[in-house]
């Protein structure tokens, strides 16, 4: 009874480890932060080609943040938030430059709506998306003070198999 | 981070040998150096990416854009060295199926 009350309490709140980037709403640090995701990937001991995918995935929402942020003529600060669990990265990227609690944040990160024109704007940056959602197993787009895209690749889980719950704990 | 663009001409033919990264810093680069020859008329191009090691949508972009002005004045675009993730990423985007792609002779992933 203990344990399993331990395991219960370990699945709400899986301990990971956090790191976050700022970097400003420029391309030239497109690639700085692409390697630094590289390596987080690395570390948690994804194959090749899944960090690959994570690469460009991670790439695309920057550019987003980057492009939305000369849109709108700032000059801002992007934040890339990386969450590394047992099983899984989760990746944030906020084009508002404010710190974020990441538990908080991802609490209020809910599907995209075709409404919102933030997200009309990503749709028509063409294939930036598109790519997200193809190469992630899960991408979520918020809008509250600027975007925030939330998204997360598990570690040994092929792209296109069955998005099965992970029932490895249970 | 760097991108390299060496151009060649052979024949009519522009050999655009692409090295380095394709991303949103240095996309403007390639289609600089892609827009010079994009418009002569019945322009024949050829892309070769052997030596690019990444490459994003911003390229991609880069790319259709090429693709659909070279088109526009009857000319051809052929795209050579794509190594497994750069043909993923023409595949995963449907691309694969609207511009000529030749694999390297000896790829074992040279189905295309």
């Amino acid at each position: 009874m203990w344990l399993r009350l331990k395991w219960k309490v370990g699945t709400l709140m899986a301990p990971f480890d956090y790191i976050e980037i700022k970097v400003p709403a420029k391309a030239q640090y497109v690639g700085v932060a692409r390697l630094t995701i590289s390596g987080l990937a690395s570390r948690l001991g994804f194959t090749y080609d899944e960090i690959e995918d994570l690469k460009i995935a991670s790439s695309e929402a920057i550019t987003n943040a980057v492009r939305h942020a000369y849109d709108e003529d700032e000059e801002g600060e992007i934040i890339v938030g990386c969450a590394l669990y047992e099983d899984r990265l989760e990746i944030m990227v906020a084009d508002h430059g404010q710190s974020f609690d990441f538990e908080e944040t991802k609490k209020r990160v809910g599907p995209y709506t075709e409404q919102e024109s933030d997200v009309q704007l990503l749709r028509e940056g063409g294939l930036g998306l598109y790519l997200m959602e193809t190469l992630m197993d899960d991408v979520k787009v918020h809008h509250e003070k600027g975007v925030t895209v939330f998204m997360t690749k598990y570690l040994g889980r092929e792209r296109g198999e069955a998005d099965v719950k992970q029932t490895a704990y249970s | 981070m760097n991108l390299q663009v060496d151009v060649q001409e052979k024949d009519c033919v522009h050999v655009f040998k692409i090295i380095g990264e394709i991303d949103a810093f240095t996309a403007p680069t390639l289609k600089e150096r892609l827009e010079k020859v994009a418009d002569q008329p019945e322009c024949q191009a050829v892309l070769d990416f052997k030596e690019v090691n990444y490459m994003d949508s911003t390229g991609l972009g880069v790319f259709v854009a090429f693709y659909k002005r070279v088109k526009a004045v009857n000319g051809s675009v052929k795209i050579v060295g794509l190594n497994k993730r750069l043909k993923r990423l023409f595949e995963i985007t449907g691309l694969d199926d609207v511009v000529e792609i030749e694999m390297e002779s000896g790829d074992p992933n040279g189905t295309v």
